[in-house]
C-alpha cells in the first residue's frame, strides 16, 4: 500500500508539470496581459516597463515559464499585474471561505444523496423513487446560476413581505451580529444549497444504482435467507459495498465543485476564489488568474490521488501492484 | 456488474417490453397462413435492420418521444426565429418599457427597463444557444471518435501516451479553464465560443470509442478485413466507426445537453457570446438587476434553459436504451 502511493505520488509530479506548463501556455497565447494597462490612461510608461521587467515579458516564452514556475515556488506566484498586491495571501483569504463552502455543499449532498439513494433503492418503483427521480431530472437540467437567482428572488421576497430574516442573500457575515456561527450559517446556507444540489442529484442516483446492484447480489440473499433482520442487511450487508464506489465519485466531485463556487459565489456576493478568479478576469490580469488555476488544479490532483488510495484500501479485491 | 456509474434512466416507467406479432402489411412477402402457422410455433422470422429495431425500442419510451416532440418545436422556433418573433431581438421602445408578460402588443413574456419584447430575445436566444451547442456536439464528437479510434485501433504505448493525456485534460476544474479562456480570448461570437467548448468536451467519447475499439479489435470481420488487405484507415471507418454508432450518437445528445448549460453560464457570467447577439444565459444576466420587480425576464430565458436540457436528457435516454443497451450514462 505503502509503495503505491508513494508511486501515485510520484506520477503526479509529471502531471503537475504538464499541467502547469499547458495552464501558461494556454493563458499566454490568449492575449498580451497589457493591452488593458495600456487603455488606462493613469498608467505611465514607466510602470509598464517595470511590469515587463518583472515578468520578463520580452524574454523568450520558455524562459517565462521558467520564471513563473520559480515565482510560485520562491515568491508565491509574485504580484498582480500592476505589481499593487501579493498574490499569495489574498487567494489564501479566499480559499478559505471557498473550502468552508465546498466543504459544506459536499456534506449535505452527500448525506442527503446516500439516504435518498438508498430508500429509492430499497423501495424501487415506489412514489418516493419517482419523486426523487423527477427531482434529480430536474436538479441535472437546472443551470447553477438559475437556481442560485431563484432562491435569492425567493428569500428575498419571503424577508420584504414577512420582515423575518431565514437566510441572507448575499455576503458572508453582518456587522454586528450577535452570534457569529449562526450569523454564518445564515449566509452560508442558500449557497450551500445551489452548490449542493447538483451533488444531491448526482450521488442519488449514483447511490441508487449501486445500491440495486448489491441489494440483488448473492451475499444479501444468503444474509436474508439466514434470517438477517432487514434493517440489518440494508445496512451492514448492502450500504458497506455500495458506498465504495461512492468514495471516488465524491472526491473527483471538487475539481466541479471549484467551477461551481464561481458562479455561486459571483451571485451570492461571496469573497471567495469564484469572486477572486472573475473578478481578475474582468482586468484581464492574467498572474492571478494562472495562480489561481495552478492552485485549483493542485488541490484537484490531490483529491484524486486521495480517492485512488481510499478506494484500494476499502477495496481488497483492487490490489495494485 | 461491476460498472457502479450512475444511470438516471434504467427504471423510468415504460412501456412493457412484449415483442408484438408483425403486422400483415409489414410482411407482404409471407402469405396469411404461413404467417399463423409460424405463429402456432412460437417462430417468429421478421428480418429487420439494426436501425428498425433500434427505432422500435424507441418508440416503446414514450418519455423520450414526447420530450422528442417537445424538443423538435423548440428547434424550429429557433431556426425560424425571425418569422416567429414579434419584434427584433435589439428593438427598443421606450414607450413599452417594464411590461408584464401580456397578449396586448404581443409581449408574452413582459418587456425589460429599455422596452426590449423578451419574448422575442428568448426566441433568437433559443437559436444561439441551439446553433451553438449543435456546434459543440458536432466538434468534440469529431475530435473524441477519431480520437478514441486511433487510440484503441493501434493499442500499445500509443494508447498509453493518448489516454494519459486524457486523464490530464479530465483531471483539470473544466469549467474554471472554460471561464478563463474564454474570457481571455475575449469577442465571443457564437462559433468562437463553440469551439472553445468543444476542445475541451471530446474526452467522454473518447474513452467510450476508445474502450470499444479494444475489443471490436478482436473480433472475426476485423481479422477478415485484415486478412484481405484491407487499409487501417478502411478498417477504421468502413468496419469499426460504423459499429461504434450507438455510443457516439448517445453521447453527442448528452453533449448537447451539457453545451447548453456551459455555454448558458459563461453567456451569464459575461464571457460567452457577447451583445448585441442574443444568448439565453446573457438575457438573464441582464434582467439580473430587475429580478425582485421584475422577476418573469428571469423566468422566462430560465425556464426556457430547464425545458430544453430536460427533453435533450430524456431523448439521450430513450436513444441509450435504443442502441446501445450496454452503455451506462456518466456525466461530465
Amino acid at each position: 500500500m505503502l509503495i503505491f502511493v508513494v508511486r501515485r505520488l510520484l506520477y503526479s509530479i509529471p502531471v503537475l508539470i504538464i499541467t502547469s506548463f499547458l495552464i501558461f501556455w494556454a493563458v499566454t497565447v490568449s492575449g498580451d496581459p497589457l493591452t488593458t494597462v495600456r487603455q488606462i490612461p493613469r498608467v505611465s510608461q514607466d510602470t509598464i516597463n517595470a511590469i515587463i521587467e518583472r515578468n520578463h515579458l520580452l524574454e523568450p516564452f520558455l524562459v517565462q515559464y521558467w520564471e513563473w514556475v520559480k515565482s510560485a515556488f520562491t515568491d508565491g506566484f509574485g504580484t498582480t499585474l500592476l505589481g499593487d498586491a501579493p498574490i499569495m495571501p489574498d487567494i489564501r483569504r479566499v480559499l478559505g471561505n471557498t473550502l468552508q463552502l465546498i466543504i459544506a455543499a459536499e456534506i449535505l449532498s452527500v448525506i442527503l444523496a446516500a439516504i435518498i439513494g438508498v430508500v429509492s433503492a430499497v423501495r424501487q418503483y415506489s412514489a418516493f423513487d419517482y419523486t426523487a427521480t423527477t427531482f434529480s431530472f430536474l436538479g441535472f437540467a437546472t443551470p447553477t446560476f438559475f437556481l442560485a437567482l431563484l432562491l435569492q428572488i425567493l428569500f428575498t421576497n419571503l424577508y420584504l413581505s414577512t420582515d423575518v430574516r431565514i437566510f441572507f442573500t448575499s455576503g458572508l457575515s453582518s456587522a454586528g451580529a450577535d452570534n457569529f456561527f449562526i450569523d454564518r450559517l445564515q449566509h452560508l446556507a442558500l449557497p450551500v444549497i445551489t452548490l449542493a444540489v447538483l451533488g444531491i442529484a448526482q450521488f442519488s442516483r449514483y447511490v441508487r444504482a449501486s445500491m440495486l446492484e448489491v441489494v440483488n447480489s448473492d451475499y444479501v440473499r444468503t444474509a436474508k435467507a439466514k434470517g438477517v433482520k432487514k434493517r440489518n442487511v440494508v445496512m451492514k450487508h448492502a450500504l458497506r459495498n455500495a458506498l465504495i464506489p461512492f468514495v471516488t465519485a465524491i472526491a473527483l466531485d471538487f475539481g466541479g465543485l471549484f467551477g461551481g463556487a464561481i458562479v455561486t459565489e459571483t451571485i451570492f456576493g461571496i469573497d471567495g476564489m469564484g469572486r477572486y478568479l472573475v473578478g481578475h478576469l474582468n482586468t484581464r490580469d492574467v498572474y492571478p488568474v494562472m495562480a489561481w488555476l495552478m492552485i485549483t488544479s493542485v488541490i484537484v490532483i490531490l483529491f484524486n490521488l486521495i480517492a485512488d488510495v481510499i478506494y484500494g484500501y476499502l477495496d481488497p479485491r483492487i490490489r495494485y501492484d | 456488474m461491476t460498472n457502479p456509474n450512475p444511470s438516471a434512466s434504467e427504471h423510468l416507467p415504460r412501456a412493457p417490453q412484449v415483442d408484438r406479432p408483425p403486422s400483415p402489411d409489414a410482411t407482404p412477402s409471407i402469405d396469411a397462413d404461413e404467417l399463423t402457422s409460424f405463429h402456432e410455433e412460437g417462430l417468429e422470422v421478421v428480418a429487420r435492420s439494426q436501425w428498425q429495431l433500434a427505432r422500435r425500442r424507441f418508440f416503446r419510451h414514450k418519455l423520450a418521444v414526447g420530450s422528442l416532440i417537445v424538443l423538435m418545436i423548440i428547434v424550429l422556433v429557433g431556426v425560424f426565429a425571425e418569422q416567429i418573433a414579434p419584434y427584433s431581438y435589439r428593438e427598443q421602445v421606450p414607450l413599452d418599457a417594464r411590461m408584464a408578460p401580456t397578449l396586448e402588443g404581443q409581449h408574452y413574456f413582459g418587456t425589460d427597463v429599455l422596452g426590449r419584447d423578451y419574448f422575442s430575445r428568448t426566441v433568437f436566444g433559443i437559436r444561439t444557444s441551439l446553433y451553438v451547442a449543435g456546434v459543440v456536439a458536432l466538434l468534440s464528437t469529431l475530435i473524441g471518435a477519431l480520437y478514441g479510434a486511433v487510440s484503441g485501433y493501434f493499442g500499445g504505448w500509443i494508447d498509453n501516451m493518448m489516454m494519459r493525456f486524457v486523464d490530464l485534460v479530465l483531471t483539470l476544474p473544466i469549467l474554471a479553464v472554460l471561464i478563463v479562456i474564454a474570457a481571455l480570448l475575449g469577442n465571443g461570437t457564437p462559433i468562437r465560443v463553440a469551439v472553445i467548448l468543444a476542445l475541451f468536451y471530446w474526452t467522454t467519447l473518447a474513452r467510450i470509442i476508445r474502450g470499444n475499439f479494444l475489443s471490436l479489435r478482436e473480433k472475426e470481420y476485423v481479422e477478415a478485413a485484415k486478412a484481405s488487405g484491407a487499409s487501417d484507415i478502411r478498417i477504421i471507418f468502413r468496419h469499426m466507426l460504423p459499429n461504434s454508432m450507438g455510443p457516439i450518437v448517445v453521447n453527442a445528445t448528452l453533449i448537447v445537453a451539457t453545451a447548453i448549460l456551459v455555454e448558458a453560464t459563461l453567456s451569464f457570467l459575461g464571457f460567452g457570446v457577447q451583445p448585441p447577439e442574443p444568448a439565453l444565459g446573457k438575457l438573464i444576466d441582464d434582467a439580473r438587476g430587475f429580478m425582485q420587480s421584475m422577476p418573469w425576464l428571469v423566468m422566462a430565458p430560465g425556464v426556457t434553459i430547464v425545458v430544453i436540457v430536460l427533453c435533450i436528457n430524456f431523448v439521450g435516454d430513450g436513444l441509450r436504451d435504443a442502441l446501445d443497451p450496454t452503455q451506462r450514462r456518466l456525466r461530465a
